[in-house]
């Protein structure tokens, strides 16, 4: 009992010191400058971002299911890929090319029934994703040119993709420079469950099976144990047998398979065409969410959603004009805070365990 | 010459100044076995607050100073974490990219699109006279020539002082340095400071005088990373490092030069270039292209060529070492 009093605070202690220095931190913005919101307000733009005259509101709480969704999949996604030991940065390409790839079966219109088309569009998404992510991988293993720098390359060159298809093949008709495509047509676009509660019930399905099968798949199975055996130290997994290249490269795929359904996500779903920047940035954040939940999987859908919640209040924080980059700032901060303090409590943890062994006489011998 | 290639070449060399100064800093970190992953952030929250020094006092100057000292305080951040709370400097370093980069945004609300005096315009007195030479290389503010200056500083206290050997060995093989009585982590918190400082250097030279202003999204959106892989390009050796920058800086100005025409090369094509080239240089030198290419001279050539070209990182990079 006391011992796990004592493991959730330890847990605890991380978050709770880094909302202190963040409370601190909007004090002092309020106390020395020209920004007149404090944390109370910015608490309540919180608030206010998921309720509409004092009662939680339906209508708020499905647009941040609807960030949640594509958030939730990038994070599952690079859950596999932290596994395998690897820094997929170049998520954000793989959401592109799978919104790219969905874009373009939708465009296609094989037939105008959604019965065939979004499971082809969701399948492209998937190709295309994976596609994008098996470049990082080739380059690392075969190349050996580092997934960061890699990664970090192709989302650039991926984005520039977007914008050129956007101006090109895609732009609407009668249009001469467009800074979005043309409408996805209707058989290719993911229903909504109901007008008040506007979010799509296949990809909360969809969400909602990634999570399950990674969670099982890493903790369960053969091939999640090749996984952690490569990233924990891939020389010796060789020797041992695992399969450590055709490993790495699965991970990625996977990754970014499901970074691609959220790409295509935002596109069929979201926002109804193609924009330059379609991917909101969520695969960084979903980053940002895996760093904080470590290797364990099954807290990703929490994270994701206090996440998804920050960054929904940015609309909200421009009304007591705080710029809604001051979201990225929040999870940016939270992430770094609860890191520092989580190394802060194990050093300190450790220094607790060097004096309990100087103080007790050791027997002689005893070793 | 004539006139257009000419200025060509000058801008040439002004733009691959932050670059360079940025890619230094980073080869002294990394040389002392730290990895400094922040840089796309750093760049950015250096540039915004060096301009909003030099807009509140006037002086680019200060401005240049306050962007160093912010520089250093994020690079703080990633030697207390790594040296002292042992957390990944990768995963700190990521974290630090984004977060500085929002910070910056936030912060250069106020100063977005206000406009200040640069850093002044100097030619060097009797080097610029030269012809061509001294237009393309000399005919700049001071932050270009602090760039020559470092590159070549660098250089000499690396291979050339009893203390860059010491700055090297700590990178190298921190155990037998500490051995010798090299405090490791103190010099590890000097030049991770010190880089930092450099890339915050890097990141005012944007700010007020590659392109004096700030603006959201900022203009140097990226940098941060090809900064980074000029480090691995350039094998952390200074000159291949400024060589690098130039290279980089050199097709940037060579895609502003086609845009100009009226040549039908869409400019979605030529931003991709920079990221193509960072491809194919990291792949050039990561791959055992280079060991190939050396097979093709004769034996004792082929020693003198490989202490230039190589490019392995320094052997402790980005693994943390306790003192005890």
């Amino acid at each position: 009992m006391n011992n796990v009093m004592r493991r959730s605070l330890w847990t605890a202690l991380p978050v709770v010191g880094a909302l202190i220095v963040i409370v601190v931190l909007l004090l002092l913005l309020q106390q020395f400058t020209a920004v007149e919101a404090g944390p109370v307000e910015v608490l309540e733009a919180f608030w206010k971002s998921i309720s509409s005259r004092g009662d939680l509101s339906l209508r708020k709480i499905a647009n941040v299911i609807e960030f949640w969704i594509p958030l939730v999949l990038v994070s599952m996604g690079l859950v596999v890929t932290f596994r395998a030991g690897l820094w997929n940065i170049g998520i954000e390409g793989q959401m592109i090319f799978g919104g790219i790839f969905a874009t373009g079966v939708a465009f296609f219109r094989f037939s105008d029934s959604p019965l065939v088309m979004i499971p082809l569009v969701i399948g492209a998404a998937m190709l295309g994703g994976a596609l994008w992510a098996l470049l990082v991988g080739i380059l690392k293993t075969k190349f050996g040119v580092n997934e960061i720098f890699g990664g970090v390359a192709l989302n650039a060159i991926a984005s520039q993709i977007t914008l050129q298809l956007i101006a090109g093949p895609w732009r609407p008709a009668g249009s001469d420079k467009a800074q979005y495509s043309a409408s996805i047509p209707d058989a290719s676009r993911l229903p909504g469950i109901s007008t008040d509660f506007d979010v799509s019930l296949l990809a909360i399905i969809i969400a909602v099976v990634a999570i399950v099968a990674v969670v099982l798949a890493l903790n369960g199975t053969r091939w999640g144990l090749n996984l952690k055996a490569t990233g924990r130290n891939a020389r010796s997994a060789l020797l041992l047998g695992v399969p450590v290249t055709a490993t790495s490269l699965g991970a990625l795929m996977l990754c970014g398979a499901l970074a691609g359904v959220a790409g295509a996500h935002r596109i069929i779903f979201t926002e109804g065409q193609v924009a330059g920047q379609f991917t909101g940035g969520i695969g960084f954040i979903g980053l940002l969410v895996v760093l904080l939940v470590g290797m364990r999987g099954a807290w990703v859908p929490f994270v994701a959603l206090l996440f998804t919640i920050i960054l929904n209040a940015g609309t909200q924080l421009q009304f007591i004009n705080l710029d809604s980059s001051l979201t990225g700032v929040l999870q940016g901060m939270l992430v770094l805070l609860v890191m520092l303090f989580s190394g802060l409590r194990d050093r300190w943890q450790l220094s607790q365990s060097r004096k309990v062994k100087v103080t007790a006489p050791q027997p002689e011998g005893a070793d | 010459m004539d006139d257009q290639l000419l200025n060509i070449l000058r801008t040439l060399v002004l733009s691959a100044t932050p670059l360079t100064i940025a890619a230094i800093g980073e080869t002294i970190t990394e040389r002392a076995g730290v990895i400094n992953l922040s840089l796309d952030g750093s760049l950015a929250l250096s540039a915004v607050t060096g301009f909003g020094v030099a807009v509140f006092t006037g002086s680019p100057e200060l401005g240049i100073l306050a962007a160093m000292v912010a520089g250093a305080l994020v690079a703080l951040i990633i030697a207390l974490a790594s040296i002292e709370l042992r957390l990944d400097q990768v995963a700190i370093g990521f974290v630090l990219t984004l977060l500085m980069a929002d910070l910056a945004e936030f912060v250069g609300v106020p100063v977005a699109g206000q406009r200040v005096q640069g850093v002044p315009y100097w030619p060097l007195p009797i080097l610029s006279d030269i012809p061509i030479v001294g237009r393309i290389f000399f005919d700049h503010n001071a932050l270009v020539y602090i760039s020559y200056l470092l590159v070549i500083g660098t250089w000499f206290w690396l291979f050339r002082t009893r203390a860059g050997q010491a700055h090297r060995a700590i990178g190298e093989r921190p155990e037998s340095a500490y051995a010798r009585g090299t405090r490791v982590n103190l010099q590890r918190y000097a030049y991770t400071l010190a880089g930092g400082a450099l890339v915050g250097m890097a990141g005012a030279a944007y700010s007020l005088s590659v392109r004096v202003g700030w603006t959201t999204p900022p203009s140097m959106l990226g940098d941060g990373w090809i900064a980074l892989a000029i480090v691995i390009f350039g094998g952390w050796h200074p000159a291949r490092v400024m060589l690098g920058a130039y290279l980089f800086a050199g097709l940037k100005a060579v895609a502003g030069a086609i845009q100009s025409t009226d040549l039908a090369i869409p400019v979605t094509l030529l931003n991709t270039l920079p990221w193509v080239l960072m491809i194919t240089t990291l792949l050039l030198v990561s791959s055992g292209g280079v060991e190939r290419l050396l097979r093709i001279f004769p034996k004792q050539m082929q020693y003198r060529l490989r202490t230039i070209l190589r490019s392995d990182p320094p052997r402790a990079l980005g693994t943390r070492f306790d003192e005890r």
